[in-house]
C-alpha cells in the first residue's frame, strides 16, 4: 500500500446563494495513494469539480476533513493554502485560465517565481519545450489556439513538480486530436515525475486510463472502481 | 443601417439600468457643472453691474479731470446737459489722530463731496445717521466719516477728533457702505469722506497737488449717452477729460470680471477635457462588457452601422443625461450659495438662473462628450461575431474609420472654435487648447513608452526573483493594460494642477521675494518745492535712512502721437489709459541706461524734448523724432521724442515713463515725490517725523501697497484653485472609473495567482506597485507639461519671469502616485477577497 497523497474524510460542501443553500457534496470519503491516477466522473452538477476545488484548497469544506501529504487543508488559512498549492499542487482547468496580460513563458514561470526559484525562466522554457510550445513562448494567450493554451496551462501546473496534479475536464474545450495530445502529456508527466493525478472527466475513454475511477451522483459516491493493483 | 432597429436595441439595452454609465455621468456632470457655475457667477456680476451702473458710477455719466477742477466752459456745458451735477474731489492724504509722539497716522483715500452726493444709491453709516448730518459742522468741527478699518487703526470711535492736513475734523460715523466704491479699483488706503467746502484750510489742495475731480450727472431720460460722450470729447478734446457712463460704469472692473471669468471657464474646460478621458474610458469599458451582445447581434445579422447607431444612441442619451445633471448643479449652486457670497462680494450681482452660461456649458459638454465618446464607439466595428468563440476583440483592434476620424476632428475643431469665440480671450483659449492637445499627445506617448519599457524590463534578468515587480510590470506592459486610460486621465488632471501650481508659486515669488529686497520703505507725495530741502535734511538726520531719491512730479495724459489721437495711433496701450506721472530733469538720473537717442544738454532751452521708457516705446511703436502731445493741467505740450531709456518698475523705485527737459514745464505748478529707503526702526521714525513736520505730505507704505496687491493676487490664485478643484475631482472620478473597469480582470488574475500559490500580501503588493508606477509616470509627464504651460502663461500672459518651482512639482508627482495608489487599493479588496474557485468556475 503506497503512502497516502490525498484523503477526504466525511467531507460536506454546502454553497449559499441568493436562491438559498445547495448541498453540493454529502459525506465524501476516500484516499488516494502517491503516484496513482484517479478519475472522477458523473453527470453535470454531481459535484466533481467542487470536489477537485476542495482537493486544491480553492474551496473550503463545510464539514469533514481534507488532508494532503499529511497536512489538514481544512485547518489552513487562505495564505497557508496558497503556499501549500505553490509547493505541492498543480491545477489544470477546463478553460485554461492563463493570465491574459502575461506571455506563455511568464505564465509558466510565475509559480516557479512564487516558489523563489532563481532559474524560473529557464525551467519554464524547458517545460514549454516539453509540451511542444518552444516557438510560442512570447505569445500572449489571445494569440494561441485552445490546444496551445491548454498545453501552456499544463506546463504551468507541472513546472514546480507538484506532488498532486489536479485536472478539471482538461479536454472539455478541445477537439479530439488536441484532447488526446493533452491526455498523453498528463499521463506522461505522471509517469516521469511520479505525481498523483486526479482528473475530472466525462470521457469514458479517459477514465479507462486511470488506476481508479470514482463516480459521483448527487454529491455522493455512486461507485468506486479500482482497476490497477497497488491501492 | 436601420435606425428604428438601432433605437429599439438601444432602448432594450438601457432597460438594464445605467450602472455601466455612472463614471460617464459623473465626469460630464462635474465638468459641465463647474463651467456652468463659473459662467453663471460671471453673468450674475455682469448683470448686477449693468443694473447698478448708475449707482456704481454715482451718476448717469461722469467726467473726470486730473489735477484740476472743471473750467467755466466745461461747467457750463455740464449744467446745460444735465439735470443735476455733483462734484467729487479725490486724493490721498494722511489722517492723524492725537498729537505729538502719541499721534497715530494712517493713509486714507480722501473723498470730498458736495451736498448732492450721492446722486444714486445711499451711503450707509454706523451709527445709522444721514450723510448730511454726519458731515455737518458741530461744535466748530466739520464732520467726517471713515471706513471702520482706518478708525480702528487710529484708535478712534465716533465723536473723536482727527486732522487732515492742518485742519481738525470730527469723526461722526463709520462708513459701512459706499454706493460708488466698486469703481475705485485697488485703493492704497481706506476711505474718508468730508464736504468739499471743508477742505479749505487743510493745506491739502494746492497748485501741483495730486488730486482728481469727478463730475457726476443725472441726465434727462431722453439723453443719448453716446451722443453726449461724443459731444463732450469733441468739444473738450485736448483738455484731459475722461468720460464714463452707466453703460459701462467701471470698465476696469468689468474687464477684470470678464477676464477672470474667462480664465476660470478655461480651467473648467481643462477639467471637462479630463472628464472626456473618463467618457472615453467609460464607453470603452461599457462596450467591452457588451462584446458578447454585439457579437451575438452580428451573428444574428445586424449590420455594423446598425450596431454603431444602437450604441451611439445609448451613449448619446447618457451624455445628455450627464449634461442635464451638470446644468442642474451648476445652475442651482450659485443661487444656493448666493446668500453667503453676496455680503463679501464688493460688486452687485443678480444671482439667478442665467440661460446664456448654461447653454454655453451644455454646448461644451455635448461637444467634449461626443469627441471622446466617438473614438471609443468605433470599437463596435472591431467586435466580430467570432468573439463569441474566442477572445478576438483585443487582437483585432484597429483605428476608427476615416469618416469617423473626420467627424471627431470636426467636433474637436468646433469645440475649440466655440470656446475661443465665447471666452472673449481667443488667443489664450487657442493656446490652452494647443496645450491640452499637446499634453494629451505627450501622455499618449508616455503611456506607450511606459508599456513598452514595462514589457521589456519585465523580461530582463533584472526582474529575476522580483516576482511582485515583474507581475506589476507584466500587467502594465501586457495586452488589455489599463496604463493608457490611467496615464491619460490622471496625467491630464495632474498637468492642469501642475500648471496652476507653477503659476501660483511664480506669482507668489514675484511678489514675496523679488520686491522687498530692493524696494523703498515709503513713497512721500505732494512735497511742495519749498519743503524739499527741509524734507531732505530731516531724512538725512535719521540714522538708518540709507537713501532718499526725489523727483518733480506732475500728471499728464498722452493725447496725440504725431498729431493723430493717441488711441488711433497706438491702440489701447496701458500708458494711454488715463493720466501718467511726468517728471523733468536736466540730466539723466544716476544709473540711467539710454538705449537709443541722446539726453538733452544740461543748458538746453529749445523746444520741448521727451525721454520715453524703452519697453513701452517699442510697444507703442514710437521712434526717435516722433512728436507726443501731452496734456498737463489742461495745457497741451508738444514734445519731440529724443531718447529711450530703461525704466525698471520691478524695484518699486521712482520710475517715470515720461521725462521732459525742465524748460518744457517751466512755470507749471507741481509737487515732488520722494522715495525713502530705511532699515527697521528708522522706517517708523521717518514716517512719524515726516508726516508730523509736513501735514500736507502723504506717506505711502510700499510694504502695505505690496501686501494689498499680494492680497488681490492670492484671492485670484484661490479662485483658480477652487475652479481647478473640479478638475481634481473629475480626475479622481476617472481614476476610480479606470480602476473599476479593470476590476474584473484583476479579480480573475488574482484568482489564478492564488491557484498557483500566490499569497494575498504578494497580490496586494503587485496591485499597489502597478498603481504607483502608473501614478508616478503620469506625475512625471505632468511636471514637464505643467512647467512648459506655466512658463508660457508667466512669459506671454503675465509678462513676467518664470522659475521652475520644484516643491509644487514634486508634490504633484507624489499626489498623483498617492491618488492612483488609493484608487488602486480601494479596488484591490475585491480581487483579494474573491474566492478563486467561484471566480474560475464562473469562467468555465
Amino acid at each position: 500500500m503506497p503512502e497516502t497523497a490525498l484523503s477526504f474524510d466525511n467531507v460536506f460542501l454546502t454553497l449559499s446563494g441568493n436562491a438559498g443553500s445547495v448541498e453540493i457534496l454529502k459525506g465524501i470519503s476516500f484516499d488516494v495513494g502517491k503516484g496513482r491516477t484517479l478519475g472522477l466522473t458523473g453527470p453535470s452538477g454531481s459535484g466533481k469539480s467542487s470536489l477537485l476545488m476542495l482537493a486544491g484548497g480553492l474551496e473550503r469544506v463545510t464539514g469533514g476533513v481534507v488532508t494532503a501529504f499529511g497536512e489538514k487543508l481544512t485547518r489552513m488559512n487562505e495564505d497557508e493554502l496558497a503556499r501549500f498549492r505553490r509547493d505541492h499542487i498543480g491545477i489544470v482547468f477546463q478553460s485554461f485560465h492563463l493570465i491574459p496580460t502575461m506571455t506563455a513563458l511568464e505564465n509558466v514561470a510565475t509559480p516557479l517565481e512564487l516558489a523563489g526559484q532563481r532559474d524560473a525562466f529557464d525551467r519554464a522554457r524547458a517545460e514549454l519545450d516539453a509540451v511542444g510550445l518552444g516557438s510560442r513562448m512570447e505569445h500572449y494567450p489571445s494569440q494561441m489556439s485552445g490546444g496551445e493554451q491548454q498545453r501552456a496551462a499544463l506546463a504551468r501546473a507541472s513546472a514546480a513538480r507538484p506532488g498532486i496534479l489536479l485536472a478539471d475536464e482538461p479536454t472539455g474545450n478541445l477537439d479530439a486530436a488536441n484532447g488526446a495530445a493533452i491526455v498523453d502529456l498528463l499521463f506522461g508527466l505522471r509517469d516521469r515525475h511520479g505525481c498523483t493525478l486526479i482528473l475530472v472527466t466525462h470521457s469514458a475513454e479517459l477514465a479507462e486510463r486511470c488506476d481508479r475511477v470514482i463516480g459521483l451522483r448527487d454529491g455522493a459516491i455512486g461507485f468506486d472502481i479500482t482497476r490497477n493493483a497497488g491501492e | 443601417m436601420r435606425i428604428a432597429a438601432a433605437a429599439r436595441i438601444a432602448r432594450r439595452e438601457l432597460r438594464g439600468g445605467i450602472k455601466g454609465f455612472r463614471i460617464l455621468l459623473a465626469c460630464l456632470a462635474i465638468g459641465v457643472a463647474s463651467v456652468a457655475a463659473v459662467g453663471s457667477v460671471r453673468t450674475s456680476i455682469e448683470q448686477g453691474m449693468a443694473r447698478e451702473g448708475a449707482s456704481l458710477l454715482g451718476g448717469d455719466a461722469e467726467i473726470e479731470f486730473t489735477y484740476r477742477f472743471a473750467d467755466e466752459a466745461e461747467t457750463e456745458w455740464m449744467n446745460a446737459a444735465a439735470e443735476t451735477v455733483s462734484e467729487v474731489v479725490e486724493f490721498r492724504s494722511m489722517a492723524t489722530a492725537g498729537a505729538g509722539g502719541e499721534a497715530a497716522r494712517g493713509l486714507t483715500q480722501l473723498k470730498a463731496v458736495d451736498g448732492e452726493y450721492p446722486l444714486y444709491g445711499t451711503v450707509e453709516l454706523q451709527p445709522p445717521i444721514s450723510l448730511e448730518e454726519a458731515l455737518s459742522t458741530r461744535d466748530g468741527l466739520p464732520g467726517a466719516v471713515m471706513h471702520p478699518t482706518l478708525a480702528d487703526r487710529l484708535g478712534m470711535v465716533p465723536g473723536d477728533a482727527f486732522s487732515l492736513g492742518t485742519k481738525e475734523f470730527r469723526l461722526s460715523a463709520t462708513l459701512e457702505r459706499e454706493p460708488d466704491s466698486a469703481t475705485a479699483g485697488i485703493g492704497l488706503g481706506p476711505r474718508t469722506i468730508v464736504l468739499s467746502e471743508d477742505l479749505e484750510g487743510t493745506g491739502l489742495i494746492t497748485p501741483g497737488s495730486l488730486f482728481s475731480t469727478k463730475y457726476r450727472m443725472i441726465l434727462p431720460e431722453s439723453a443719448d449717452l453716446g451722443a453726449l460722450k461724443t459731444e463732450a470729447e469733441d468739444r473738450f478734446r485736448d483738455s484731459g477729460l475722461r468720460w464714463l457712463d452707466s453703460r459701462n460704469a467701471s470698465p476696469g472692473v468689468s474687464e477684470f470680471v470678464a477676464r477672470v471669468g474667462a480664465f476660470l471657464v478655461l480651467v473648467g474646460l481643462a477639467g471637462l477635457a479630463v472628464g472626456g478621458i473618463g467618457v472615453s474610458a467609460a464607453v470603452k469599458s461599457y462596450l467591452e462588457s457588451k462584446t458578447e451582445v454585439i457579437a451575438t447581434l452580428k451573428s444574428l445579422g445586424a449590420e455594423r452601422g446598425t450596431i454603431f447607431a444602437a450604441y451611439l444612441l445609448q451613449v448619446g442619451a447618457m451624455i445628455a443625461a450627464g449634461i442635464a445633471v451638470g446644468l442642474l448643479i451648476g445652475g442651482i449652486l450659485p443661487v444656493a450659495v448666493a446668500p453667503l457670497i453676496e455680503p463679501i462680494l464688493p460688486l452687485p450681482a443678480d444671482f439667478g438662473i442665467h440661460a446664456g452660461p448654461l447653454a454655453e456649458a451644455a454646448l461644451y459638454g455635448a461637444l467634449t462628450g461626443s469627441v471622446f465618446a466617438l473614438w471609443s464607439l468605433s470599437r463596435t466595428d472591431n467586435i466580430s461575431a467570432a468573439a463569441l468563440f474566442r477572445d478576438m476583440a483585443e487582437s483585432n483592434r484597429s483605428a476608427p474609420s476615416p469618416a469617423l476620424l473626420i467627424s471627431i476632428a470636426a467636433l474637436a475643431a468646433a469645440l475649440v472654435a466655440c470656446a475661443a469665440a465665447l471666452s472673449g480671450i481667443p488667443r489664450l483659449t487657442l493656446w490652452a487648447a494647443g496645450g491640452i492637445a499637446g499634453t494629451l499627445a505627450a501622455l499618449a506617448a508616455a503611456s506607450y513608452a511606459v508599456r513598452w519599457a514595462a514589457k521589456r524590463i519585465a523580461r530582463t534578468g533584472l526582474m529575476r526573483g522580483l516576482t511582485t515587480a515583474r507581475l506589476a510590470l507584466g500587467s502594465i506592459g501586457g495586452p488589455a493594460s489599463e496604463a493608457t486610460s490611467v496615464v491619460l486621465s490622471l496625467g491630464l488632471g495632474l498637468s492642469v494642477l501642475a500648471t496652476i501650481g507653477q503659476i501660483a508659486s511664480n506669482l507668489n515669488n514675484a511678489i514675496a521675494e523679488d520686491l522687498p529686497q530692493n524696494a523703498p520703505s515709503f513713497f512721500f507725495i505732494d512735497i511742495q518745492s519749498d519743503q524739499l530741502s527741509q524734507f531732505q535734511e530731516l531724512a538725512d538726520g535719521i540714522e538708518g535712512v540709507t537713501e532718499v531719491e526725489s523727483a518733480p512730479m506732475l500728471r499728464g495724459i498722452i493725447t496725440r502721437i504725431n498729431g493723430v489721437p493717441a488711441a488711433e495711433a497706438a491702440g489701447e496701450h496701458w500708458t494711454l489709459q488715463g493720466d501718467r506721472g511726468v517728471t523733468y530733469s536736466n540730466r539723466p538720473p544716476e544709473g540711467t541706461t539710454i538705449t537709443e537717442g541722446e539726453w538733452w544738454p544740461e543748458d538746453y532751452s529749445g523746444p520741448p524734448l521727451v525721454s520715453f521708457s524703452d519697453e513701452e516705446a517699442r510697444e507703442l511703436g514710437l521712434a526717435i523724432g516722433d512728436s507726443l502731445t501731452i496734456n498737463i493741467l489742461g495745457r497741451d505740450i508738444e514734445a519731440e521724442v529724443s531718447s529711450f531709456r530703461v525704466v525698471d518698475f520691478r524695484n518699486a523705485g521712482i520710475g517715470f515713463i515720461l521725462s521732459l527737459n525742465p524748460g518744457a514745464l517751466a512755470g507749471a505748478p507741481h509737487t515732488h515725490i520722494a522715495t525713502v529707503y530705511a532699515d527697521g526702526e528708522a522706517e517708523q521714525e521717518m514716517f512719524r517725523s515726516a508726516t508730523s513736520a509736513f501735514p500736507n505730505v502723504t506717506a505711502i507704505s510700499v510694504k502695505e501697497g505690496i501686501e494689498r496687491v499680494a492680497g488681490v493676487l492670492s484671492s485670484l490664485a484661490a479662485a483658480i484653485t477652487y475652479a481647478s478643484s473640479a478638475t481634481l475631482l473629475t480626475g479622481f472620478v476617472v481614476l476610480i472609473g479606470a480602476a473599476a473597469a479593470g476590476q474584473r480582470a484583476r479579480v480573475f488574475e488574482s484568482a489564478v495567482l492564488k491557484a498557483v500559490g500566490a499569497t494575498r500580501a504578494r497580490i496586494l503588493a503587485g496591485l499597489a506597485a502597478r498603481s504607483a508606477i502608473l501614478g508616478a509616470a503620469s506625475g512625471l509627464v505632468a511636471i514637464v507639461a505643467g512647467g512648459v504651460a506655466g512658463w508660457a502663461v508667466m512669459t506671454f500672459v503675465m509678462d513676467s519671469g518664470f522659475a521652475f518651482e520644484p516643491v509644487s512639482a514634486v508634490s504633484i508627482v507624489f499626489g498623483g502616485a498617492t491618488a492612483s495608489l488609493v484608487a488602486g487599493l480601494v479596488f484591490a479588496m475585491g480581487p483579494l477577497n474573491a474566492s478563486p474557485s467561484r471566480v474560475l468556475r464562473a469562467k468555465e
